[in-house]
C-alpha cells in the first residue's frame, strides 16, 4: 500500500513537473510572438509629385484639433488652466500643438508648431510625428509667399523619415462650407519627400 | 481528475516563474553611466520636472498612469495616437535658470520586446533656446529598468506607491553607444549633427499619477571644435 502511495505521488509530482514546464514553455512562447505593442495604421496617402519626389497632405482643423496655444501674455490660454511660463526668456516663443489628420481627414498623428521672434528673423518650426511610421521636422521660411502659403525644408525625420528629405509647405484655408458643425478653418500642410540619392558603386 | 488540477496548478506556476525570471533576469540591465559622462566635448545639459502636473501641458489618451494637464487639455483617444503622448516642458540650464522651451512627444514602439528587456518608446524633442536656436532630438528609449525599478515595487507595495532613489538613463539609441541623434536647425546650432542622452532621476512614484517627484536631463554633447575648422583658413594661418 506504501510502494502505491509512493507510486501515486511520483506521477502527481511528474505531472506538476511537466505542467511548470509546459507553462514556462507557453509564456515563453506567448511573450516572443505575440507583439507588446500594436500601432494602429492608417494607409499612407502618397502621390507622386509632378517634378519628382512623393507627396502627402496632411491638415489641421481649427479649432477641434488644437490642443495647445501657448504664448507670452496671453489672457486666455488653452486649454483651460494653462499656466505658460512668464519668463523673460521665453516671451518671444509662441507654441501650438495639434492633432494632424490625413487627406482623408482621419487623425494620424501629432504635430507641434513654434514661432520664435528673433533678432534677425523668426523661426518656424514644424514637427509632425506620426506613431506607427516616424517624425519628419520641418523649418519654415520667416516669410509667408503670395497666398499666405509658407515654404520650409524637411531638415530630419526618425524612421520612416530618416532618409527623406523635401520640402513642406502651410497654408491657412478658412472654411466656406457654411455647415454649422464645420471647422473655422484648417492649416493644410504638403510634405514633398525626396529620397537621398545613393552613390553609385 | 487530480491529475488535471495538478497539471493545471503546474501549469499556472510555470507562467509564473516565468514572469519572475523576466522581470528579476541579472542579465538584463540598463547602463547607469552616460556615454556622454566622459566626453572631451563641450556640452549643454538641460534639466526639467519629470511631474506632469509641473510643466506646461501633458497629453495622453487619459488612461495612463500619468493623468493629462491640466486637467481639461485635449486627450489623445483616436486609435493612431493611443499609445502616443505629448509634453511641453520649460527647460532650465545647469545653474537653474530658465533656458528654454521643450516639446517632446513619445509612442510605444513595436520594437518592444519584454523577453529581452526591451519596453522601447520611440520619442523626439523640439528644443528651443531663446538667442541660441533650436534642435530635433531623435531618440529611442528603454524604460525596462524604470519598470523593473518603480513600477513594479510601486504594485508590490499595497498603496501602490513607491519612494526611494532612482537615477537611469532612458536614452537607449539609435547612436552605437545608446545616444540619441541631435540636429540643429538654428542659430548656433544651426547645420550641426550631436548626440545627447536623456536621464531621469525618480524618487517618488504612485501607481495613479506617475512621478511625483522626479527630474529629468538632456545631455546634449556639441561637436569637437576640431571637426569645424575649416582647412581653407588652417592652410591661411600658416601661410601667414
Amino acid at each position: 500500500m506504501a510502494h502505491g502511495f509512493l507510486s501515486g505521488g511520483n506521477v502527481l509530482l511528474k505531472t506538476f513537473l511537466i505542467g511548470v514546464l509546459l507553462g514556462i514553455a507557453a509564456a515563453a512562447g506567448a511573450l516572443y510572438s505575440l507583439p507588446a505593442v500594436d500601432q494602429h495604421r492608417e494607409v499612407s496617402l502618397v502621390t507622386v509629385a509632378p517634378n519628382g519626389g512623393n507627396q502627402e497632405s496632411f491638415h489641421v482643423n481649427i479649432p477641434m484639433d488644437r490642443i495647445m496655444v501657448g504664448t507670452a501674455g496671453q489672457k486666455s490660454g488653452l486649454p483651460a488652466g494653462l499656466n505658460w511660463p512668464q519668463d523673460d526668456v521665453l516671451a518671444g516663443i509662441s507654441a501650438e500643438l495639434f492633432k494632424i489628420r490625413n487627406a482623408r481627414d482621419v487623425v494620424v498623428g501629432v504635430a507641434a508648431r513654434t514661432v520664435a521672434k528673433e533678432e534677425e528673423s523668426d523661426v518656424i518650426d514644424w514637427v509632425l510625428h506620426l506613431p506607427a511610421r516616424g517624425t519628419f521636422f520641418g523649418n519654415m521660411a520667416p516669410d509667408a509667399q503670395e497666398g499666405g502659403q509658407r515654404i520650409g525644408r524637411l531638415r530630419t525625420g526618425s524612421n520612416e523619415f530618416a532618409q527623406l528629405q523635401g520640402f513642406v509647405t502651410e497654408r491657412w484655408v478658412a472654411d466656406t462650407s457654411g455647415e454649422e458643425d464645420a471647422p473655422v478653418g484648417r492649416i493644410e500642410l504638403l510634405a514633398t519627400y525626396v529620397g537621398t540619392a545613393e552613390p553609385l558603386e | 481528475m487530480k491529475y488535471l488540477i495538478v497539471l493545471i496548478v503546474g501549469l499556472m506556476t510555470g507562467v509564473v516563474v516565468f514572469a519572475a525570471g523576466v522581470a528579476f533576469n541579472p542579465f538584463v540591465s540598463m547602463q547607469r553611466l552616460s556615454p556622454l559622462a566622459v566626453t572631451d566635448s563641450q556640452t549643454v545639459t538641460l534639466t526639467y520636472s519629470g511631474v506632469a502636473s509641473d510643466g506646461i501641458v501633458f497629453t495622453n489618451d487619459g488612461e495612463s498612469w500619468v493623468s493629462p494637464y491640466p486637467e481639461k487639455v485635449l486627450q489623445l483617444w483616436e486609435a493612431a495616437i493611443r499609445q502616443t503622448s505629448a509634453s511641453v516642458k520649460e527647460l532650465r540650464d545647469g545653474r537653474g535658470q530658465v533656458a528654454g522651451l521643450g516639446i517632446k512627444i513619445s509612442s510605444l514602439s513595436e520594437t518592444t520586446r519584454l523577453f529581452a528587456g526591451k519596453a522601447i518608446v520611440d520619442s523626439v524633442w523640439y528644443v528651443y533656446l531663446p538667442g541660441r536656436g533650436s534642435m530635433f532630438i531623435e531618440q529611442t528609449e528603454n524604460y525596462w529598468d524604470y519598470l523593473r525599478g518603480i513600477v513594479l515595487p510601486a504594485y508590490r507595495n499595497s498603496a501602490n506607491t513607491w519612494q526611494g532613489s532612482w537615477l537611469g538613463n532612458l536614452t537607449a539609441g539609435p547612436g552605437a553607444l545608446g545616444t540619441a541623434r541631435v540636429s540643429g536647425s538654428s542659430g548656433e546650432f544651426s547645420g550641426l549633427e550631436m548626440l545627447a542622452v536623456e536621464s531621469l532621476s525618480v524618487r517618488a512614484w504612485r501607481a495613479d499619477g506617475g512621478p511625483l517627484a522626479a527630474e529629468g536631463q538632456l545631455l546634449i554633447e556639441l561637436p569637437p571644435e576640431a571637426v569645424y575648422e575649416s582647412p581653407v583658413d588652417e592652410a591661411f594661418v600658416e601661410d601667414e
